[in-house]
């Protein structure tokens, strides 16, 4: 459907987009994450036409978009594009709703009907009237996406949709795009900072972090095996050290952290690596329960507990290395855990994530 | 005080007597002003637009040059106006000297500056992501502009209504060139003029209000249209 290659922009010095290859398959959802500023509004922008790349070329259909000058509307015509902030224009939501049709020369009661029906599943019927500005953020952006689905495109791009809008408006957007894509099958490019939107909706995701897709996969490899400290950090990894790797039998690697060794698995020679250990796959004990099974077991000194919703965050300083656990809020009351008390932290090796260092 | 109650007492009997003067001189201003608008508006408009879409070299520098003809003196409109239009002048041959289409050109200069100026305030004041979804949406170059027009509309009514009011309000080109001759080039600007220098203020105050009562209604009209 649409095919990157070598695809750059630069504004002045500063490069926005380096370089990027992909493909990106009919009928797919593919997610761009990543934090803010890292250009993935650019991306989409150099897609719908809006920007010409400084270098590379993006094909839609197999047909190259350098073919197309930057107001052809053959092509333009075939997509759509919803903006992170909801905007309307000062019309009736009926005349926001049908301008695309419009532009395409669609008679007033043709357009009319079909406005009828986007209403109808974006929820807003009897709407047709209203001042469009006078709608909420979230009713705005619904209006957006149905502005732009009416002229039943190939492929839908989306910046970020849901940014600015409050956690129900955005479950209404999240349901809108996967009804599209299934029942219209239509192609559906996103961009979005947030990581469990991307893992609820995307079928391929794409971390992008200085202008380049830094991994590229199905969504739960993306989460499982993050390809380096930043992608980990990005996924909310709370445990990222670096250390000094050495093999010790097949598939088991042994990594010094310069306080505490500890065991994952992989194949790294003597080497500096990155590990990861996700803060829900260690596992906090206050005495001594018997043989604890994890082939990592380090103690330390609880240093900080953070609370967050029913769960806390435990952090326990190990010989200088600080790791953090995850522990209910009963659990903290019942073990009676404050800073400064002894505890073991266990993990199992297949939980440490071995990565490289960059 | 009592002037001023005077004046108001005397344009209500003007009005209500419709007197024939008075009627005739303010079909004459609203005739003027509202042709030189109107061109003003045909000229302007494409113009503002066309500026303000297109990218050349010293485009800031032109913008700031039709700011700075809001502040025209009305006077040198109207002598340069004069000096282009006398006989003599390179465009003596219209015959437009004393003559309303004299004044209608003099206005017209006058209110295209600022017109296009506001025009372009209006398109740049458009939120650059309506620009960018009225392209996303397939709009073809005529549609991309006419779209702006359209979602700028109540600030490019504004610079309408703001060149009338400088069209109606003005004297100094008005009596330039049309040379307040009765029954022909006079308006109420300049015979607003004429009866202040002859120590007729009462009448004078009396077609200030009447010239008021015209902006207002034109007002009142265009904020009619802009509720719809």
């Amino acid at each position: 459907m649409i095919k990157l290659e070598h695809v750059s922009k630069s504004f002045g010095d500063r490069l926005i987009i380096d370089s990027i290859d992909a493909e990106i398959p009919q009928g797919k959802i593919f997610t761009i994450i990543g934090p803010s500023g890292q250009g993935k509004t650019t991306l989409l922008r150099l897609i719908n036409l809006l920007d010409t790349p400084s270098d590379g070329e993006i094909f839609f259909n197999g047909i190259s978009l350098k073919k197309y000058p930057k107001n052809n509307t053959d092509i333009r015509r075939k997509m759509g594009m919803v903006f992170q902030t909801p905007v309307a224009f000062n019309e009736t939501v009926a005349t926001n709703i049908g301008m695309g049709l419009t532009y395409r020369g669609i008679s007033k009661s043709e357009i009319q009907g079909l406005v009828a029906e986007k209403l109808d599943e974006i929820g807003l019927s009897g709407y047709e009237n209203r001042k469009a500005r006078t709608l909420s953020g979230g009713e705005m952006q619904r209006v957006s996406l149905a502005r732009v689905m009416i002229t039943k495109p190939d492929l839908l791009l989306l910046d970020e949709p849901t940014a600015n809008l409050d956690p129900v408006s955005t479950t209404k957007i999240e349901e809108l795009i996967r009804y599209y894509n299934r029942t219209c099958g239509t192609t559906i490019i996103m961009s979005s900072h947030d990581l469990y939107q991307g893992q609820r909706l995307a079928d391929i995701i794409a971390v992008m972090m200085n202008g380049k897709f830094v991994q590229l996969g199905e969504t739960i490899s993306v989460f499982s095996e993050p390809c380096s400290a930043d992608v980990a950090h990005f996924i909310g990894i709370r445990n990222i050290l670096q250390g000094r790797a050495s093999q010790v039998e097949n598939g088991l690697v042994q990594v010094d952290l310069g306080g505490i060794i500890i065991y994952g698995l992989g194949s790294y020679s003597e080497d500096e690596v990155m590990v990861a250990i996700r803060p829900e796959e260690i596992t906090l004990h206050v005495e001594e329960t018997g043989k604890i099974s994890a082939r990592n077991i380090v103690s330390g000194f609880i240093s900080d507990i953070q609370p967050y919703g029913i769960i806390s965050h435990v952090i326990v300083n190990c010989s200088g290395i600080f790791l953090t656990t995850q522990v209910t809020w009963q659990s903290i009351r019942d073990l009676n855990l404050k800073p400064g008390i002894e505890v073991k932290l266990s993990f199992k090796a297949p939980s440490v994530h071995l990565m490289p260092v960059r | 005080m009592e002037d001023i109650l005077s004046a108001i007492n005397t344009a209500i009997t003007l009005i209500l007597t419709w007197n024939p003067d008075v009627i005739e001189i303010s079909a004459r201003t609203i005739e003027i002003t509202f042709t030189s608008v109107l061109i003003s508006t045909i000229i302007a408009l494409p113009l503002g637009t066309l500026i303000n879409f297109s990218s050349f070299k010293g485009k800031k520098t032109l913008i700031s040059l039709i700011q700075t003809l809001y502040s025209l003196p009305t006077v040198i409109v109207g002598l340069v106006c004069y000096m282009f239009l006398s006989r003599t002048g390179p465009l003596g041959f219209l015959g437009f000297l004393f003559t309303p289409n004299g004044m209608i050109f003099g206005q017209t200069i006058l209110v295209i500056p600022i017109m296009t100026g506001m025009t372009i305030a209006a398109l740049q004041g458009i939120n650059p992501i309506i620009s960018d979804t009225i392209r996303s949406l397939g709009a073809n170059r005529l549609q991309f502009l006419t779209s702006h027009i359209r979602e700028a509309r109540f600030a490019i009514m504004a610079a309408v209504v703001i060149g009338f009011s400088r069209a109606i309000s003005e004297v100094g080109a008005a009596i330039m060139i049309g040379g307040n001759i009765k029954g022909h080039t006079r308006v109420l600007t300049t015979a607003i003029s004429l009866q202040t220098s002859m120590g007729n203020f009462t009448l004078s105050l009396a077609l200030g209000i009447i010239l008021l009562g015209i902006a207002l209604i034109i007002n009142l009209m265009m904020g009619y249209l802009q509720q719809r």
